[in-house]
């Protein structure tokens, strides 16, 4: 199975259809695939061996996404705001490659060795026929990677996560209706493209029939302004962006928003109850998932929204704080340090299997284990009807004398401090218990924080055993451009001769 | 000829432009028709041939196709003419269930 049966079919079944870009003048299913089969041939005439796609999101990246997949070569999406040095280090694991970016990228391509064209030059020049490309066979591998994504590397340096053909078509057939969206429905794009979510995002909404809108850069003015304008009616955000919708001081109103899905790391209870109070229209999804699964594998739906904040008792509110349950072509079990698969209520690492996980990374080859399950390296645990809980990721746990502590669930408690503004808890070596937990927060504008007050919010809401012994003050948290936090780079902003 | 389906396998008809995925496969050897004529997995060489007249129920692009016992199931990436069928009997739509988009 490949990617361009999906653009195939979609050419064949809505071929007029709008898929990206404004409603007058966007790129239609039919003209996706005219431009996949010219860029396919660009790229084979340059004999590269890749795409590499250096630029914000716009309509240059689907095309670059069925340019690449129609000539079986593997789209690599970069980070156009890496530094030079690791930049260079990226570019050069893909020397034969074809490079496309701004003006600004072709003098880092050079560098590297790299063949390449500006993004308005690969749109200009995918418009011309070179005829149809079919697949000839080449290399004789029936399910090529078609998308390298680079991990963030927020414990580690950035591994190349390999998407095969079969994992992203079995994520779309198994998870999207063929042309199920309305004629009029758009979706708002705000991830950049080296994100899965992009990626997931196109080929998704392709197949459902949908047209697709890109902001290139988010600021919370621009998005609401682009939903109400171009009546939008779903969008994908990340926490860090939602909160920065719902505490500016924009015109939030949202007519024709529909469907707000959210993931890409953990959302604070006490924001997606504000906006689900402020949003009433809207249905709310929580998607849970990496890159290595292709995006989504469990998701919490609109009607589990709204039961959770209508409901008074504290064990279905809880549920607002899970992600879901598994979609229907995923095996999700919870296990124990020995491997031993554990039951409902019981901690343990999360584990998945499906035809859409690929869990393959460059010059690392499978992380599957013998039954074919792909340890997702977080905490979590499943809840009596099948609803997952993730706690966080395994290396974060701060292990405080035995106790295994996440630290999202102290972090979670601190952001509903009216003070803060962003939270951050760790541990530190420590010679009495191991490690002891310490905080680090983000004050609101203007507000004063004070570390007493802290401590006492916190001793309400948890055990004293999970009560941070140090509260640091910090302008702000180092997050990734998505909001995953960085929170191997938080201890060395602590200043260490201040105290408290 | 009686076929071990596998999925992610595709068939294309014989009779008309007809192509499918198979979704879920059955565990046991079978037969997937159109038309009447057995289908073949793609890239095998097909001898066109003429539908039965009695199986032109046709098919839609993008829909479901599943047998009474929900053993098989079928998804339709080039639409024709030719009914389909599992070992002479003919496969119907399944209703489609939307999960919430999450991208």
């Amino acid at each position: 199975m490949r990617l361009t049966l999906l653009l195939d079919m979609a050419a064949d079944g809505f071929g007029d259809r709008v898929l990206a870009g404004r409603r007058s003048g966007g790129i239609t299913a039919a003209e996706l695939s005219r431009r996949s089969h010219s860029g396919a041939a660009l790229v084979r005439e340059r004999a590269a061996d890749a795409l590499v796609y250096l630029d914000v999101n716009g309509p240059a990246f689907p095309v670059a996404l069925f340019a690449a997949a129609r000539a079986a070569v593997p789209l690599v999406p970069l980070n156009y705001r890496l530094g030079q040095r690791q930049l260079d280090e990226l570019l050069a694991r893909h020397p034969t490659a074809l490079g496309i970016g701004p003006p600004g990228a072709l003098a880092h391509f050079e560098r590297a060795g790299l063949t390449a064209m500006t993004s308005d030059d690969w749109l200009e020049q995918t418009r011309a026929d070179r005829g149809e490309i079919t697949d000839d066979g080449q290399g004789d591998d029936e399910n090529p990677v078609a998308v390298v994504i680079y991990t963030s590397g927020t414990t580690s340096a950035p591994k190349g996560v390999l998407l095969r053909h079969d994992n992203l078509v079995s994520y779309v057939i198994g998870s999207v209706e063929f042309a199920a969206a309305g004629e009029t429905e758009a979706a708002l794009v705000s991830v950049p493209p080296y994100h899965i979510a992009a990626v997931a995002n196109v080929i998704t909404n392709l197949y459902a029939g949908r047209r697709t809108l890109v902001l290139e850069a988010f600021t919370p003015g621009e998005w609401l302004r682009t939903v109400r304008e171009e009546e939008v009616s779903s969008a994908m955000v990340v926490p860090t962006m939602l909160a920065r919708i719902i505490d500016g001081e924009d015109d939030r109103s949202v007519p024709t928003l529909r469907s707000l899905s959210y993931g890409g790391a953990p959302m604070p209870a006490a924001l997606i109850e504000r906006a689900l109070r402020e949003w009433t229209g809207v249905g709310f999804v929580n998607a849970y998932g990496l890159t290595e699964t292709s995006s989504t594998v469990a998701l919490l739906g609109p009607e589990d929204h709204r039961a959770a904040i209508e409901s008074a008792d504290p064990a279905a509110r809880a549920r607002l704080s899970s992600v879901g349950r598994p979609l229907p072509g995923i095996e999700l079990e919870i296990r124990g340090v020995g491997g031993e698969v554990l039951g409902p209520g019981q901690p343990g690492r999360i584990c998945v299997r499906g035809a859409q996980v690929s869990a393959e990374y460059a010059g690392l080859g499978s992380a599957v284990d013998d039954r074919g399950f792909f340890d997702t390296r977080d905490d979590g645990f499943l809840d009596a009807d099948g609803y997952l809980f993730v706690s966080g990721r395994t290396d974060d746990t701060i292990i405080r004398g035995a106790e295994n502590i996440a630290p999202a669930e102290i972090e979670d408690v601190l952001l509903r401090h009216p003070a803060v503004l962003d939270a951050v808890v760790f541990g530190v070596p420590d010679q009495e218990w191991g490690q002891r937990i310490e905080a680090a927060v983000v004050a609101r504008p203007d507000v004063a924080v004070d570390p007493a007050d802290l401590r006492e919010f916190t001793l309400r809401a948890l055990r004293s055993s999970k009560t941070p012994d140090r509260f640091w003050l910090l302008e702000e948290l180092p997050r990734t451009e998505t909001g995953k936090l960085l929170r191997r780079l938080v201890p060395g902003l602590i200043p260490p001769a201040k105290t408290e | 000829m009686a076929l071990k389906f596998r999925a992610g396998q595709q068939l294309v008809s014989a009779v008309d432009s007809t192509a499918v995925i198979v979704i879920k496969a059955p565990a046991a050897e079978g037969t997937v028709t159109c038309g009447g004529v057995a289908m073949a997995t793609a890239g095998e060489s097909v001898t066109a041939a003429e539908p039965d007249p009695a199986l032109l129920g046709g098919t839609q692009i993008g829909k479901r196709y599943v047998d009474e016992a929900d053993t098989i199931q079928l998804l339709c990436t080039k639409a024709g003419q030719g009914t389909l069928a599992l070992d002479g009997s003919p496969l119907r739509i399944q209703a489609a269930k939307p999960l919430p988009a999450s991208d």
